[in-house]
């Protein structure tokens, strides 16, 4: 990739990251596949395949830009991040992001994305106007779930070998406190403000909440759901309601999801997918529930008024996350 | 990773907002054992990658352990250390774990043959410490000769022919022709075998001893299309922990069948080609540390390691016997990154594990393989069942 280009595309998703209030979108859902080197793109209200996009090799996260025009892809085995045009569904431009990542996010202003290295125990930190790696951040083993705090100070990481939860002050790229918290730590949602951080613990087969201002453990979730062997749940997808009341977590091995009531900690009920459930997305207006299923290469599409399976779609091989453009 | 000063106290308020703050900057030594002279790892053996065997002395597991410690270490504020010691026999390492006794060592890992581990585990029963061993799979040292101090993280051989058994039933592969080697150790893993074939209704069609010799008085003992003539079955079973000649049977034998045991298809607990639950990311790390493909004795040695890290944490570097208590306890999550929760057995301290039943460069199966149930652990369906043990501690 040339320097001018790559700085140019970055420069375009910068200023497409800093844009107004979010366009409506086409409606599309679009998911990656690990095994396909895809990103599969269904229509939103019959969720036939409209597209098919070639990416790099094991497309894994994706997010959208903050206006809404780009969606960028995590190719991991191309350690790159390609951003994808949503009005031509096409890859319009990759930049390179350190080896083998898996997350990213973000920072509020949308100038940095910080991308979780798992081979390399590292978080890098891309200034997006320039297209540089600014800064490596070592951090545990294997680390993967990335989210900024929403005023931007505090960058959490999880690794996935060393069972904790790293705090790193985004001035300094320093970690400021390791949080340790239950085994095979995964990925994050937050409550408004950040107030609560949760953390999924695939092994540990719970949630661990971080109190998001002073980093001490509030509590713990654990997911105990009919005919399975603590064994077989292994939580790792997580995303929560824009009000903070419900989460929904995805648990793996046990092909259920649960749904949390965030204030009380209680699980209300636990609602069967697809095999290997992990990705879990709520539509704009949080009537839809999308959980992406591993190995069973579909996505369950839940009604999160009565917690019912609507349908399943069948999307590529080893699909890994989805959002939708709506 | 350098950490100011106001990190550290950061890091120590929340720990002991989960665990007791312990004490300021605790050690915990491990001290890896091993022989000046292990044939096992005999270059001009290693050098074939037989599968069935270490590809090199597994050191470099514990060492991938100590790294991935190092920021739970700072966190609780206990420092981890690996030392390194070795001896011509047992002797020589129960006079080196006399003296890191006293001076406050608890972990010992044992890298050496089963004679050894017996010896060490029999002279050390009662001390306040703990063995692992990491590279013995022999069923006496979990059975007749088990030891109350002594954690195998080395699936044994049970264990291993279990998980073949259990893939052969689930391909409907029944009939199986046993070859057997001369050494005990050959016999071992044959008997391990049978043992196998009778709890999960495989049939041996025969069982013939190998030599590995050119001698024409022996060929019908040396020559694979004789030894496998005559007889009709599904697979072949190679026992030989030495490997030389099981690497020269498959293609070898008068029928078109695989062969399994010490070549071809192996039951192993780690295998580089694994490629879920984080594995490549471990094989990866330990082929910087060996320069090798790692091998199951280094996914042993590196557990060993792991589990006592987790016991530290998890229990807040307690006092020794409250965390061999939480060591040995159900309690215990212990990542192997086979996908399962880990733990040891009560009944023999052997550590419950998937085996990766293997070709030289691809994964097959893991077992326990679906279908094979057991009404508490599924993993238990693999080498000693509770009912099964002989071991009284």
């Amino acid at each position: 990739m040339h320097l001018r280009i790559r700085a140019f595309a970055l420069c375009l998703l910068l200023s497409a990251s800093l844009g107004s209030a979010l366009a409506k979108g086409t409606g599309y859902v679009f998911v990656s596949s690990e095994n396909d080197n895809a990103v599969t793109v269904l229509d939103g209200k019959t969720y036939a395949v409209v597209k098919s996009i070639k990416t790099g090799e094991r497309p894994r996260d994706m997010k959208f830009s903050a206006d809404g025009s780009k969606l960028l892809v995590v190719a991991s085995n191309d350690e790159r991040i390609d951003v994808i045009d949503i009005a031509k569904l096409e890859v319009e431009r990759s930049f390179g992001v350190g080896d083998d990542p898996e997350m990213f996010d973000f920072s509020p202003d949308g100038k940095r994305v910080y991308v979780s290295n798992e081979e390399d125990a590292k978080v890098s930190v891309i200034e997006l106007a320039s297209g540089k790696i600014v800064a490596e951040i070592e951090v545990g083993e294997e680390p993967e779930g990335v989210m900024l705090s929403p005023n931007g100070k505090h960058l959490y990481v999880t690794s996935e070998v060393a069972n904790m939860v790293h705090v790193i002050d985004t001035s300094t790229n320093e970690i400021v406190t390791n949080v340790v918290v239950g085994n095979r730590p995964r990925r994050f949602a937050a409550t408004p403000g950040g107030a609560e951080i949760w953390v999924t613990n695939e092994l540990g087969g719970s949630v661990t909440i971080i109190d998001g201002s002073t980093h001490a453990i509030k509590g713990t979730v654990s997911f105990t759901p009919k005919g399975f062997r603590a064994d077989d749940v292994t939580p790792v997808g997580i995303t929560m309601t824009r009000d903070g009341k419900t989460a929904y977590v995805t648990l793996g091995r046990a092909n259920h999801f649960a749904v949390v009531d965030v204030a009380s900690r209680e699980v209300k009920s636990y609602v069967l997918v697809g095999k290997r459930a992990w990705g879990a997305t709520l539509n704009r207006d949080e009537s839809l529930l999308f959980v992406v299923n591993g190995l069973s290469d579909d996505i369950s599409i839940v009604d999160t008024k009565t917690n019912k399976v609507q349908r399943s779609v069948a999307v590529g091989r080893v699909p890994y996350a989805a959002v939708i453009d709506d | 990773m350098r950490f100011p000063t106001f990190g550290r106290l950061a890091v120590a308020v929340c720990a002991g907002a989960l665990f007791a703050l312990p004490a300021l900057a605790d050690t915990v030594r491990f001290a890896w054992l091993e022989l000046v002279k292990d044939a096992r790892y005999d270059e001009r053996r290693t050098f074939f990658r037989t599968l069935s065997r270490a590809f090199g002395a597994p050191v470099a597991g514990a060492e991938v352990a100590m790294r991935e410690a190092r920021f739970v270490g700072q966190a609780l504020n206990v420092e981890f250390k690996l030392e390194r010691f070795d001896g011509a026999d047992a002797n020589d390492l129960l006079a080196h774990i006399d003296r890191l006794q006293a001076e406050g060592v608890h972990f010992f890992i044992v890298d050496a043959p089963a004679a050894v581990v017996a010896e060490l585990g029999k002279a050390t029963r009662g001390r306040e410490l703990l063995l692992f061993n990491v590279s013995a799979a022999d069923d006496a040292l979990r059975q007749a000769q088990c030891q109350p101090h002594v954690f195998h993280t080395l699936a044994n051989h049970a264990m291993q022919t279990d998980a073949m058994a259990q893939f052969l039933v689930s391909k409907k592969w029944r009939s199986v022709l046993l070859l057997e080697g001369p050494l005990a150790d050959d016999k071992l893993l044959a008997a391990a075998f049978e043992a196998s074939a009778r709890r999960f209704g495989l049939k041996i069609v025969d069982k013939r001893g190998f030599v590995l010799s050119n001698d024409p008085r022996q060929r019908d003992q040396g020559n694979v299309g004789l030894l496998t003539a005559g007889a009709d079955y599904d697979v072949v079973f190679v026992a030989d922990t030495d490997g030389e000649f099981a690497r020269s049977v498959p293609y070898r034998t008068v029928l078109p069948r695989p062969v399994i045991g010490s070549e071809g298809l192996v039951a192993e607990g780690w295998h580089w080609a694994w490629e879920r639950h984080g594995a490549p990311q471990l094989t990866s790390r330990m082929m910087k540390q060996a320069g090798r493909h790692p091998s199951s004795p280094d996914w042993a040695a590196w557990i060993a390691v792991k589990s006592v890290v987790e016991a530290v944490v998890r229990t807040g570097n307690a006092p020794f016997d409250e965390l061999v208590a939480y060591l040995a306890s159900d309690e215990i999550t212990i990542d192997g990154f086979k996908g399962n929760r880990l733990g040891f057995r009560p009944w023999d301290r052997q550590l419950r594990q998937p085996i990766l039943i293997a070709t030289h460069n691809a994964v097959i199966e893991r077992a326990p393989i679906q279908g094979f149930l057991h009404q508490t652990n599924n993993m238990d369906t693999l080498g000693f069942d509770r009912r099964d043990s002989q071991c009284k501690f």
